[in-house]
């Protein structure tokens, strides 16, 4: 789960991160009521959207009167902001961050990331700071410095002394920034984030360390354990079938294609979208319907589908293992009558069940296309979506 | 002979009680897998469907010389339930849970490196059966047939897929593994690649792979050093755009290095036979055993 940076930044505070002081604003009254209460001559307004390159994009700006941060937040709320990560279409910004301004000395890039390879959690900071990350790691790996955290250990100060000289720093700078480190190291652990990233990382001309920006991701899969996390959460910044789907069991994502895809399984489901393209198709969706799905999930399902109008054609691809081939095809059935389905259906059911299932779907009496092998199923459904165009 | 699991296997489920641990238990057992107790705490002394319940890893492991155990415990206390198993010093842990916060497995990745006793296989994933003596896990056993080729795999669906066409074409299995699809895992594709190119009983081996991590790229370096049997591979993803969850936490296109056109690159500059399409598998492991 993602977050906007005022969120991140008052989780930041509550583990003594330093930030520049702020306030959220939805209409550019307020952004010039939080401007009044905020010391200082100059003030930079920010777009808050879920996406990285907002500043390219047009979405920050620095005033330096209160009527430029009246005129920016006017700009700059209901904009369309697109940036690399937004899409071309863009995303639609509700919310500004108003901050002071500060004295730069230097930017840096620092984060902790999830190290695949040796299942721990690296730190990794650079002097590259304000750069695109992935572009540095690439052009020059060198410039990015790492350190593994041992889980039993946690954060300890000679970690962030490494991680300190290695940007350069010293004297009461040097420990001011191993307690940011170390802030960030709790927040990380605290709070189950899935990435921690503070870009740039700023220091200041009186000496300061301060977080310029910063972006955090939660795990999924532990904000059972974090409500005050799940509470951040803002549903116009996703997708509404996808939101939909997950309150089913369904894991579902958007494509731009126009094959609707209803698989079980995330292996199968990836399987799927590659063997459509292979046969020349493209993928609407990707869709799990996962290992429980009862009648009731496969309908939604369906409806899901259909929601998308690029579809042209449905395809339905299940290896039931432990699901049943006939309670999908009793779903399957069942959703295209309720739904009044118009568009061509290609079936391919394999395993547990399987002649039952089938079986259901040749009496059902409607328009659906079986298929023998996957890659049968691909063909079929892919000449099924060139024949409705 | 096969790898990792036998007739003689001696199996616990930890979470027998609950719906899926006693359903897949049951089925296990139908299949021919050696169940030989269950851990529920609170219940232990009681008997459930024929089989005898403790309250703790270590208990069962006394009373009834378990080495394997299968954990079908929720993703909240699943690494509980691993670190108990590793505790004990249980040989075999299979855990199919899935949901499992990253933070969880780290620990439990710590442990596991500190354990000499302990390899865990999973989470999130089908589970390991050698065809026609021992199923620990949620794959469906009657696809299966007996034989000469290993399968590894981070999907179980794609797994199911990839064995259904070798019995299609009466090519068995010697055994299949789920390393699961998450982030932080237990065993990995080399530590499953070593222990089938030191099985006698395989002759070739799949590995089927996913976007996201570079698990994959370092199997296939492991394979051009290492591996003298065959190894087919899939990728599956290359369909996938960057920086979505396809599904499993660990499916995720992050960097460069990790999409399927990378990893399939390196597959086959190491050597490995690649299957672009997953509908290939069963043709590919056909034509390298010729």
């Amino acid at each position: 789960m993602n977050v906007h940076e005022y969120q991140a930044k008052d989780l930041m505070r509550q583990f003594n991160i330093a930030c520049l002081k702020g306030g959220v604003a939805d209409t550019p009254a307020q952004a010039v009521e939080v401007a009044k209460k905020l010391d200082g001559k100059v003030w930079v307004v920010k777009a808050q959207i879920h996406a990285g390159g907002r500043g390219k994009g047009g979405g920050v700006k620095l005033a330096r009167t209160l009527e430029e941060v009246e005129k920016y937040a006017k700009e700059i709320l209901g904009m369309q902001l697109v940036t690399h990560q937004t899409g071309p279409e863009g995303k639609k910004v509700l919310k500004v961050l108003i901050e002071q301004g500060c004295d730069i000395d230097h930017e840096y890039y620092c984060g902790i990331v999830l190290d695949r390879a040796a299942g721990k959690l690296a730190f990794m900071v650079s002097t590259e700071g304000g750069m695109d990350i992935e572009k540095v790691a690439h052009d020059s790996p060198e410039k990015i410095i790492k350190a593994h955290i041992d889980p039993a250990s946690g954060f300890t100060p000679a970690i962030g002394r490494k991680l300190g000289y290695a940007l350069g720093l010293k004297g009461e700078t040097l420990n001011k920034a191993n307690k940011f480190f170390e802030g960030l190291y709790n927040l990380y652990i605290s709070k189950d984030c899935s990435i921690a990233e503070i870009n740039p990382l700023v220091t200041t001309k009186t000496g300061d360390v301060l977080a310029l920006d910063g972006k955090l991701n939660f795990d999924d899969n532990a904000l059972f354990r974090h409500p005050d996390i799940e509470a951040l959460r803002d549903i116009t910044e996703e997708s509404a079938q996808e939101l939909e789907a997950g309150k089913f069991g369904l894991s579902y994502i958007s494509l731009d294609g126009n094959i609707g895809c209803l698989v079980n399984g995330a292996g199968l489901a990836m399987g799927t979208l590659d063997i459509l393209k292979l046969a020349g198709g493209t993928p609407a969706n990707f869709l799990d319907v996962g290992g429980g799905a009862t009648k009731e999930t496969v309908q939604k399902a369906f409806s899901i589908i259909l929601e998308d109008k690029n579809v042209k054609a449905i395809l339905v691809n299940i290896f039931g293992g432990i699901m049943k081939c006939d309670i999908i095809a009793n779903g399957v059935v069942d959703a295209a009558r309720e739904l009044g389905l118009k568009i061509p259906l290609v079936v391919r059911l394999e395993g547990t069940n399987v002649a039952l299932g089938k079986k259901i779907l040749a009496e059902s009496g409607l328009k659906i296309t079986p298929a023998g092998d996957l890659a049968d199923a691909a063909q079929k459904a892919v000449a099924a979506a060139k024949g409705a165009n | 002979m096969a790898i990792l699991i036998n007739r003689n296997t001696k199996l616990i489920t930890i979470g027998l009680t609950g719906k899926q641990g006693t359903f897949h238990t049951l089925q296990s057992r139908d299949y021919g897998t050696n169940v030989v107790g269950g851990v529920t705490p609170g219940k232990g002394g009681t008997i459930h469907e024929g089989i005898p319940v403790f309250n703790t890893t270590f208990e069962a492991m006394q009373e009834t010389g378990a080495k394997a155990a299968m954990i079908f415990v929720p993703p909240a206390y699943a690494a509980d339930s691993i670190l108990e198993c590793i505790e004990a010093e249980m040989p075999l842990i299979i855990c199919i849970t899935e949901g499992i916060p990253v933070l969880d497995m780290i620990k439990v990745k710590s442990a596991l490196n500190s354990s000499k006793k302990s390899r865990l296989i999973g989470p999130n994933c089908p589970g390991v059966i050698t065809p026609g003596e021992c199923k620990i896990g949620i794959m469906p056993g009657h696809i299966h047939m007996p034989g000469n080729v290993g399968v590894i795999s981070r999907s179980g669906t794609l797994t199911y897929e990839a064995v259904y066409q070798l019995t299609q074409r009466e090519i068995g299995q010697s055994t299949c593994v789920g390393i699961g699809g998450d982030p932080v895992n237990g065993t990995s594709f080399i530590d499953c690649l070593e222990l089938f190119e030191k099985d006698d009983d395989t002759k070739a081996v799949i590995m089927i792979g996913e976007i996201g991590g570079t698990a994959e790229t370092e199997a296939a370096r492991w394979i051009k050093a290492n591996m003298t049997k065959p190894v087919v591979s899939f990728i599956a993803g290359a369909a996938a755009p960057k920086g979505k969850r396809m599904g499993h936490a660990g499916a995720i296109i992050s960097g460069a290095d990790d999409s399927a056109d990378a990893k399939f690159k390196i597959l086959q500059e190491c050597g490995v036979t690649i299957a672009r399409s997953p509908a290939e598998l069963g043709q590919k492991i056909a034509e390298v055993l010729k």
